[in-house]
């Protein structure tokens, strides 16, 4: 009648081998992401590192009448075409402002061309074999070097690699951020007290809710085209500024705020309601003194997780002219901008082989921020998670 | 006067009387108190009240002036405005101040501002979804006014080129007429949707399966935030990602089996989009067979089902509605995803099944069309919100479609957390 | 089926308590199908199960009753390893049947899940049709495989849990798609359809109403003809109708284990009797 267990385990035994292939075939999917994970990383630091140092070079530079006129000549011949034009440019510049350099020689140590920089690297390089030949007698006499690239952080953006750096980028990103921010949050954390604390339960609330649910998934770009259509053809904001862009994702922001809040409410029990309602607290008093200050935590981890996203979005800006090359650090919230992503947009389609590395380069700073950002924002969510 | 001395002006201004307002208004509320009368509410609450009724009107009167000034062009000469608006900000000081009585509600008629203004900052979110669809329907009848809409649904080539000409008047010069046949932006888009999603769907499924059903707690613990952080890298570097490092690595392959691959192929943003997708295909179905009650799975290997066999007749056909509902999603995300197909897919329009070659899609072609400096109302830029359209329509009903499913799937297990 | 542990036979014993099975009801079948000694278990640091020994009997209906967290359903789960499932459980002593411990480390507990099935609590009708909720183990186990044998078994599983005549014309629709009584009987049918010996039945009637509890307790009455029951319960009035054996647990011991009369006329101990006649629990 029955069968033994050992039958049953002999039957068994094919199953058995399907189940585990399963367990395995999807330990190795998991471990696939993990993968695409280490490899990008990888790839970016190596690719993106060597951004951080720069060849400079030691020269010798002849502050004569003619340099003043044409730069090119303060430097000798043969190491005429290692040195960075954009140094050589402020030379003249340099000499007006001390003119006591005028007629001085000086042995100096100057930002050298991105093609040496990316010779002296190992990389693909344009330089002609009589001018390698310069750079290697330079190394060997320690009169090149590789140093840390201050460059990269204290400029903006520029044609010649070596000069290109993020600080325009960054602060356009922190500007159109603070415009986000500043429209954002407030709005959010409105609409999620009024969704969840005072709005009735009829048809026009639930069409709010699945509107601002449909808003999060609506593709970024349509954000652009709304900020183009709306704010800059029909509102006269300037294209390319700050507070275009910031409006922009201020829009695309909101969903994610609207939601985090409203989930850190729904996590205050309804005991807490109760007993300051029953201490004669109105609504409002209730969620001002009670409710809010007990969500806080979470109301601030979903909008640092917004602001992230928010910082690294790119698409709706191209629509709203944020590309533009911009050498010097804005100002003002309506004069033109770029932000970090849209840089590296930028930094990416130029042609020459020193931008991959400004490009990845910038790519690590932007992630680092971002980690940054999503690591303070789950540290928020650990230390203030409560569990009633 | 500047505009901006005048808001400066304004609100300087504003401020003294709000102070003045809050300061009357607490005295006088005070004085009555201490007369001995009860009040209906605390001093401090008719101070605001006051501030509230000598601010709002002043603002709104100001808002309004500037609003008919901007849109209309109303010639209103901005001194008259602010002196109007100033005038009714007093009035509202008195009033505010008259209205400090022991019989009137002021909390209440505070509450019933707050609850005004929050139902008002959650109407944003409906503005914002018809400036949406505003703004892009607007532009796209213009651009069908001047470009058949047949054409544009069935249409096999888009060649916009000569368009930029016509909108300069000089549409004789142009060698062919401007063609606006989307059906190879589509084409592009479906492939590049469809290769992201082969990589996608069963790589995140199977990672959801494997964290939900097999892996011991700390890998899990591990695993969630390695996913996250892949969710949260920038398309813009997934994008570089793809032309730099994927797409010449597919040439190189492609070339190895003597496949003539190009640079832009299809396949290199197809598959990085995937991988960015991962995680939200995995978190989203990690959720939906978390939440499927355990008593199913008990009720399995009570029958002597092994750990597998559980897993692929009952807890994968239970999610099945969740599972769907976020490739929805996931699917809907490609489709919009502009990015990764900027930088690494074609810019030619090509209609063909082979993912070697290089093709187009429909962001790519909103991207090239609003950049460079185009006159705004030639076809060429209003194609762009044509495009739009079609994608917003697209990726509305797919999330109309997932939301649907996911509350099934919702109601069928009574759960509340998805 | 065939047992090898032959039993010995127990004359009637008085003023047992545990620590010693005891069988003493003379119309029943006296066949030995489990076998549990010195059971305890852990969840963690909290010892759930004390000292657990017990007999259990092939083709009677036996009864785990006691208070809410006095370990019954720990027990019961103990018997087809489900605890398996529960991470931090730890189990010392002996479960036997056919032979063999059910927790040695060679013992397939899928195999043993075949043996000895199980019905829960609620209803948990798999998200399939009524007829691939039955016909599901049985194909997957190969016990049928050509489609007129599957519909027959399918028709006397249902026939068998007294279900056939309400959903025969409606195979094909959802199992979630029955009402609560029907979905319960819809599992008791998907267990019996791979034909294990003995069937765990978890507060079966619990999340049920009272016809539909009468209805399945008929049922268990017809299904010891052919399978070992075992059930557990808080209600003692159902015991008392079902049971042949009933098993008094409390606070993780077994206080008293003796046939259903016995137990509910002449109780051995205090604890159990005072349980019986509603003192606490």
């Amino acid at each position: 009648m029955s069968q033994s267990f050992d039958e049953i385990s002999a039957q068994l035994r094919r199953r058995h081998r399907k189940s585990a292939r399963l367990k395995w075939v999807s330990m190795g999917a998991l471990g696939l992401a993990g993968l695409f994970l280490v490899l990008f990383f990888a790839d970016m630091l190596v690719k993106g590192l060597p951004a951080f140092q720069q060849t400079q070079i030691q020269v010798q530079v002849d502050y004569s009448e003619r340099a003043a006129e044409l730069p090119l000549a303060a430097v000798q011949e043969d190491v005429r075409p290692l040195v960075s034009r954009g140094y050589l440019r402020l030379i003249p510049g340099r000499m007006e402002d001390n003119p006591e350099l005028l007629g001085t020689k000086r042995m100096e140590w100057v930002l050298a061309d991105a093609e040496v920089d990316q010779y002296l690297k190992g990389h693909y390089t344009r330089l002609h074999d009589k001018e390698k030949a310069v750079v290697d007698e330079l190394k060997a006499e320690g009169r090149a070097e590789l140093r840390f690239n201050t460059t990269f952080f204290t400029s903006g953006d520029s044609k010649m690699p070596e000069l290109a750096g993020i600080a325009s980028a960054a602060m356009g990103t922190v500007m159109t951020l603070l415009v986000t921010l500043a429209v954002a949050f407030p709005i959010g954390v409105m609409t999620a007290v009024y969704l969840e604390e005072f709005a009735p339960d009829n048809r026009f609330t639930q069409l709010i809710e699945i509107n601002i649910n449909n808003l999060a998934a609506i593709p970024s770009i349509l954000f652009g085209l709304l900020g183009l259509a709306i704010f800059i053809n029909f509102f006269g904001v300037p294209r390319s500024s700050p507070l275009v862009g910031g409006l922009t994702l201020a829009l695309m922001t909101l969903p994610v705020i609207i939601i985090a809040t409203r989930t850190a409410l729904r996590s205050v029990p309804d005991a807490i309601r109760h007993a300051a309602f029953g201490v004669g607290c109105s609504r409002w008093q209730v969620v001002r003194d009670h409710v809010l200050p007990l969500a806080l935590p979470g109301i601030m981890t979903g909008s640092i997780i917004g602001l992230a996203q928010a910082m690294g979005e790119t698409a709706p800006l191209i629509i709203v002219g944020m590309v533009a090359f911009i050498p010097d650090v804005t100002a003002s919230f309506s004069d033109a901008a770029t932000v970090l992503p849209a840089q590296i947009f930028t930094w990416a389609g130029e042609p020459e082989r020193a931008f991959i590395e400004k490009t990845s380069g910038g790519i690590l700073v932007l992630l680092a921020v971002l980690i940054t950002l999503n690591a303070t924002a789950v540290v928020l969510r650990k230390k203030f998670e409560r569990r009633w | 006067m500047q505009t901006n001395q005048i808001l400066a002006l304004f609100c300087g201004t504003l401020l003294v009387l709000g102070l003045i307002a809050f300061f009357l208004g607490r005295a006088k509320a005070a004085r009555v108190r201490a007369a001995g009368v009860s009040m209906h509410a605390q001093p401090d609450q008719y101070a605001w009240f006051s501030v509230l009724s000598t601010a709002g009107p002043a603002i709104l009167v100001g808002a309004v002036g500037a609003f008919v000034m901007l849109l209309l062009g109303a010639e209103i000469p901005t001194l008259y405005l602010l002196a109007a608006s100033l005038v009714v900000g007093c009035a509202g000081l008195a009033m505010g101040v008259y209205l400090v009585r022991p019989d009137f509600h002021a909390r209440k008629a505070i509450e019933s501002v707050i609850r005004f203004f929050l139902a008002g900052a959650a109407l944003i979110s409906i503005f914002t979804t018809f400036g949406i669809l505003i703004s892009i329907v607007g532009e796209a009848i213009r651009f069908f006014q001047m470009q058949s809409f047949w054409d544009f649904i069935t249409g096999t080539t888009w060649n916009p080129g000569a368009s930029f000409l016509a909108a300069a008047g000089r549409a004789e010069e142009g060698a062919s007429a401007a063609q606006f046949g989307s059906i190879p932006l589509f084409a592009g888009t479906f492939m590049i949707t469809a290769l992201a999603m082969l990589v996608a769907i069963p790589v995140g499924l199977l990672s959801a399966i494997y964290m939900a059903e097999f892996a011991p707690q700390k890998v899990r613990t591990l695993a969630k935030p390695v996913l996250e952080v892949l969710a949260g890298i920038p398309t813009v570097v997934y994008g570089f990602f793809a032309a730099i490092t994927v797409a010449p690595l597919i040439v190189d392959a492609a070339g190895f089996f003597g496949i003539d691959a190009s640079f832009n192929n299809a396949l290199a943003p197809g598959i990085v989009m995937g991988i960015m997708i991962i995680p939200f295909i995995s978190s989203l179905s990690d959720d939906v067979i978390n939440s499927v009650p355990d008593s199913m799975r008990q009720g399995s290997l009570a029958l002597g089902m092994t750990k597998g066999e559980t897993i692929r007749d009952v807890v994968v056909p239970a999610a099945l509605p969740g599972i769907i509902s976020a490739s929805l999603l996931a699917v809907s995300r490609a489709m919009g995803e502009t990015m990764i197909v900027v930088m690494a897919a074609g810019m030619r329009p090509n209609l063909t099944a082979n993912p070697f070659e290089d093709m187009t899609t429909v962001t790519v072609r909103i991207v090239a069309a609003l950049t460079g400096d185009q006159e705004f109302a030639s076809a060429e830029t209003l194609s762009a919100f044509a495009l739009g359209l079609v994608l917003f329509v697209v990726t509305l009903s797919l999330n109309l479609v997932s939301v649907i499913m996911i509350r099934r799937f919702r109601e069928k297990y009574r759960i509340n957390n998805l | 089926m065939n047992i090898q542990i032959s039993e010995r036979k127990m004359g009637p014993m008085s003023g047992h308590s545990a620590g010693e099975p005891v069988v003493r009801n003379d119309n029943a079948n006296h066949e030995l199908s489990v076998r549990v000694r010195d059971l305890n278990l852990w969840y963690g640091q909290n010892q759930a199960l004390k000292n657990i020994n017990v007999d259990v009997f092939q083709k009677n209906v036996t009864a785990l009753i006691g208070p809410s967290g006095c370990g019954k359903s720990t027990f019961l789960r103990c018997l087809n390893r489900m605890n398996d499932l529960i991470p931090n459980v730890r189990l010392e002593g002996l479960i036997s049947m056919d032979g063999r411990d059910v927790n040695e480390a060679r013992m397939d507990e899928v195999a043993l899940r075949r043996r000895v099935g199980m019905v829960f609590q609620k209803p948990n009708p798999f998200p399939k049709s009524i007829y691939d909720n039955v016909a599901y183990a049985p194909r997957m186990h190969d016990l049928v495989s050509r489609k007129a044998d599957v519909d027959e078994l399918v028709e006397r599983a249902l026939r068998d849990a007294g279900l056939w005549e309400e959903v025969k014309d409606k195979l094909q629709e959802p199992g979630t798609s029955l009402s609560g009584g029907q979905q319960q009987r819809l599992c008791i049918a998907r267990a019996i359809a791979v034909q294990p010996e003995v069937i765990l039945m978890d507060e079966p009637t619990s999340a049920l109403d009272p016809i539909s509890t009468a209805t399945i307790e008929d049922l268990m009455d017809k299904l010891k003809q052919q399978f070992t029951i075992i059930t557990v319960t808080h209600n003692m009035q159902q015991a008392a109708r079902v049971a042949d054996y009933t098993a008094f647990f409390h606070l993780g011991e077994l206080i008293e284990y003796n046939d259903t009369q016995t137990m509910f006329s002449n109780p051995a101990t205090k604890k159990a009797e005072d349980y019986i006649t509603g003192r606490y629990g």
